[in-house]
């Protein structure tokens, strides 16, 4: 069977979610290879046995310092070495410029943000704010694909992957930009908005007081997110954002409170498995596309949600 | 210093969007100057600005600013909206073979374009909303074979020492990294609040020159750019079936329990 390989995304030695993801794809396709950048790929190795993996390559190196560019040197000498079916990478800021240099390294055709890649090496796109879905296909050299996370359910396994090193030299090139410093990102107690299951997110309605958004996404165990007019607004971090100009997600619940629906914003969280909007404005546009609406005050529906939803864990 | 800002003309951000066959169609919708390039060429103007003694943009001042875009004729109309933010003069490479290309054949042709001037910093917005692959400014570096400063939250210009500091903010956190003249730029949404043109800026953008450029001019054959040479092909494109409408109602004092109601019949809460 023909190898699909897919990059391995990890921080401060965790793997991320959307690997576990990769690997199912890949699966699906082939046989599933792992490939880890990392010094020490030890504590990798081991995460990666609760998923489909049918082989795992470490490749060591400087890569924290150089970073994207450095890897995709990496990888592109793999694909030369390998001839893979196909190479899948997370949809992240990183992973596509990873995958747009390995694209111009190894003359291979790209697709970015899928939604779903099939045995056929098809794959599923969901643009302009998920009103039209596109079919596509590499049509020239090692097909490299990102997809987006959260698009499919990551299926677990008990795999115990045969271990590979490669060997890759980073070009001068991609050493002129070494990174003399990083600053993971805080984790609050909230799930990452692009990864999160529920999302509840505030917009112009909110006024500035995110506070009953917050409650009720920390009672669901939800990210929180914010439309641009309350980005713009200064009201929420712009890392929040979700729309056409932000973050694209698409979670299972997606709870819209004080949002109108501009497309900038439904071009952002129309692919969410389930809407909830709350809005006083019984014509906002997003009270149309949601499977549950709410006509009525966010200040008044949000909190008694909240109270109902902690009422019942307890 | 020689600045070049990559800009590009999209359909309004705002408007409704759909195929016309294999592609967008681009004809039936207002267009504009890419909303995330306008903090290149905003970010382009303040570099330029605080290097200079007199704090006058423009050649006068010994840096200049270029843009490049590759369109249709009718890009010119989001080239004169960042020349009347202030940019100097602009390229616009326009072509009927240019049609349909895909990102590899954009920076191909991008990268011939920057190659021919000795540019210090090329800046570009982090994606187009229209494609959203945001993986042109890095496949522009790999050609080049150039230092990659990108999703730059902060960037600062040392023009003594001809080198460039980028604070880069990215998902997986801020990174601090530095990297000698050439640099590829790309800058992030809300590095900084993009000016309005002036009156007398919209005025003086109409004397800057724009120079058109041919796929001949830029040196790139014809037959690797286009629809044709796309190394990637649209099968089908379908609207999705329209979302239909749930339940609604009016809160009367029970809107969230309702609310709740639902999410526990649907398994979400």
């Amino acid at each position: 069977m023909s190898e699909v390989l897919f990059l391995v995304d990890h921080l401060g030695g965790k793997i991320s979610k959307a690997t576990g993801e990769l690997a199912t794809y890949a699966k699906s396709i082939g046989e599933s290879v792992a490939v880890v950048f990392a010094q020490n790929a030890d504590e990798i190795k081991s995460q990666l046995n609760t998923f489909p993996v049918d082989k795992v390559i470490t490749v060591a190196g400087d890569w924290d310092k150089y970073g994207a560019p450095a890897i995709a040197d990496g990888l592109a000498q793999l694909i030369t070495a390998k001839s893979p079916a196909a190479v899948l990478i997370t949809s992240s800021a990183n992973g596509k410029e990873i995958a747009g240099r390995v694209a111009v390294f190894c003359g291979s055709g790209i697709i970015t943000d899928a939604v779903n890649v099939d045995k056929d090496l098809i794959t599923t796109q969901s643009v302009f704010g998920g009103s039209t879905t596109v079919h596509s296909t590499v049509t020239k050299g090692v097909p490299i694909i990102t997809l987006r996370a959260n698009s499919i359910e990551a299926v677990s396994a008990t795999s115990s992957p045969t271990v590979e090193t490669f060997a890759a030299t980073i070009s001068e090139a991609a050493k002129l930009a070494p990174i003399s410093s990083s600053t993971p990102v805080v984790k609050g107690g909230r799930p990452d908005l692009t990864e999160a299951s529920i999302v509840v997110s505030g917009g112009r309605g909110t006024n500035g007081d995110f506070k009953p958004v917050e409650a009720l996404a920390d009672a669901l165990g939800a990210a929180v997110g914010a439309s641009r007019a309350a980005t713009d607004a200064g009201w929420y971090p712009h890392s929040h954002q979700v729309g056409q100009t932000g973050k694209t997600v698409s979670p299972q619940l997606y709870v819209a409170a004080g949002i109108s629906g501009a497309i900038q914003h439904r071009a952002g969280m129309q692919t969410s498995k389930t809407i909830v909007a709350i809005n006083k404005d019984p014509e906002a546009p997003i009270l149309e596309i949601a499977d549950f609406a709410v006509v009525g005050d966010l200040f008044n529906v949000l909190p008694q949600a909240t109270a109902q939803i902690v009422a019942r864990k307890a | 210093m020689k600045i070049a800002v990559c800009i590009k003309q999209v359909p309004d951000s705002w408007a409704e969007k759909k195929m016309a066959g294999q592609v967008l169609d681009r004809a039936n919708v207002d267009a504009v100057l890419n909303d995330l390039d306008e903090y290149a060429v905003e970010e382009a103007l303040r570099i330029v600005e605080a290097n200079s003694p007199t704090k006058e943009a423009g050649e006068a001042s010994g840096h200049s600013i270029t843009l490049i875009s590759m369109g249709p004729e009718r890009a010119t109309e989001a080239i004169r909206k960042g020349l009347s933010m202030g940019a100097d003069n602009a390229i616009l490479i326009s072509d009927a073979s240019l049609a349909g290309s895909d990102a590899l054949a954009t920076s191909l042709v991008l990268s011939e374009v920057i190659k021919k001037e000795n540019y210090d910093l090329v800046i570009c917005g982090t994606e187009s909303t229209d494609a959203r692959m945001s993986v042109v400014p890095a496949m522009i570096a790999a050609r080049l074979s150039w230092a990659q400063l990108t999703f730059a939250g902060k960037v600062k210009v040392d023009l003594a020492g001809s080198a460039v500091e980028i604070e880069r903010v990215t998902e997986f956190g801020n990174q601090v990294m530095g990297a000698k003249f050439p640099v590829i730029l790309s800058v992030v949404e809300k590095i900084n609040e993009p000016r309005y043109p002036s009156f007398k800026g919209i005025m003086s953008a109409k004397k800057k020159s724009i120079t058109t450029m041919s796929i001949a001019d830029t040196g790139v054959p014809a037959s690797n750019v286009g629809a044709s040479a796309a190394w990637s092909a649209v099968k089908d494109a379908l609207p999705r079936p329209p979302r239909g409408a749930g339940v609604k109602l009016t809160d009367e004092g029970k809107g969230g329990e309702k609310l709740v109601e639902f999410l526990v019949e649907k398994r979400l809460a």
